[in-house]
């Protein structure tokens, strides 16, 4: 992949200048109230809408892959923590992936 | 006065390691099972810092996606830290330099930034340098195993270990919506977009990254005009 190097550096600095432009020159706080809350929506946005519905085809198995989503959907509502989150969702795709090849 | 002791920093930054090992753990699982080095993975890792960022490029690059749809992905998805770091300004005590604005904001992820924040004083250069340290050989090492276990795990165990980084963006997303129904509507508009690009022919053909960029600049567009927030809210981040 010889474009890799031009990829790295694209993304590393444009990642980098979002945070070092402001931390740099701003020196006062944003006070319109639609960029605030944009940028507040933002965050959120931009994981559901990697998410869903990426994550049905994280998994060769479909129906795991569903298994897998519920699991951490609902631990996920009980505030589990990320770390658990993830792992229990990644044990509930092993399992299901192994029920569903047994079937 | 100012917090500005190195251990301290250190110290601080440890449960943000611990949460990074994980995460990038996944993301390397990730990278290496979409078509990518270790190698790359880790470098990936260590110039980027960031997780939704690099998850998002992976497969821009994989595609062979055009050098613009990386970066304005890249610009839209990491815009948040443009917020966090203009927090962050209001934030530093005297001890911090023009120079170490410059290295600081390199490593200024949410959670530096939260634990920043959360901070009574000022912080200084020295503090900030322990709290910036430890999560950032947290996020590399992370990578780095999940780069080496995708090479030699099991193709089922891969295989599910495929969903661990979208399920914790539902660790995230989801008890932000329990607490916040606007959040919520936003989240489910920008889920709805989502699945119409995916599925709808034509939209269908259009690369990810703008896709991520399109719908999700659209819901929160729509929900910061129709459901803006409480101006203290923003620094919650």
């Amino acid at each position: 992949m010889n474009n890799f190097w031009i990829y790295l550096t694209v993304m590393a600095v444009v990642t980098y200048l979002t945070r070092m432009v402001p931390l740099v020159l701003v020196k006062r706080k944003i006070k319109n109230r639609f960029i605030c809350s944009f940028l507040y929506y933002i965050p959120y946005a931009v994981l559901s809408v990697m998410t869903i519905p990426a994550i049905f085809y994280a998994v060769e198995n479909r129906a795991a892959a569903v298994v897998g989503f519920l699991v951490a959907l609902v631990m996920a509502y009980f505030e589990k923590g990320l770390v658990v989150v993830a792992s229990l969702a990644c044990a509930s795709v092993l399992i299901s992936e192994i029920v569903f090849n047994l079937i | 006065m100012e917090e500005n002791r190195f251990t301290k920093g250190v110290v601080d930054g440890i449960p943000i390691c611990l949460g990074y090992l994980s995460v990038a753990f996944a993301f390397g699982i990730f990278a290496v099972g979409s078509g990518l080095s270790a190698l790359e993975t880790l470098l990936i890792s260590m110039t980027n810092v960031t997780s939704a960022g690099q998850l998002a490029a992976v497969p821009i690059i994989t595609a062979g996606g055009s050098f613009i749809e990386l970066a304005v992905a890249q610009l839209i998805i990491n815009i948040r830290y443009s917020l966090m770091s203009v927090s962050l300004s209001q934030k530093l005590g005297k001890s911090v330099g023009m120079l170490d604005r410059f290295i600081i904001s390199f490593v200024n992820t949410d959670e530096v930034f939260a634990v920043a924040s959360g901070q009574k004083k000022k912080v200084g250069k020295r503090y900030l340098y322990g709290l910036i340290l430890t999560p950032y050989i947290g996020w590399s090492i992370g990578t780095l195993l999940g780069g080496i276990a995708g090479n030699v795990l099991p193709k089922i165990v891969i295989s599910s270990l495929g969903v661990a980084i979208y399920a914790m963006f539902v660790a995230i997303v989801v008890p932000r919506v329990k607490e916040d129904k606007a959040t919520g509507k936003c989240v489910i508009l920008a889920i709805i977009l989502s699945c119409i690009f995916y599925y709808m022919p034509i939209l269908k053909s259009i690369p990810s990254g703008f896709v991520i960029i399109i719908c999700a600049v659209l819901a929160s567009a729509v929900f910061a005009y129709f459901a803006p927030v409480p101006m203290e809210v923003e620094e919650d981040e």
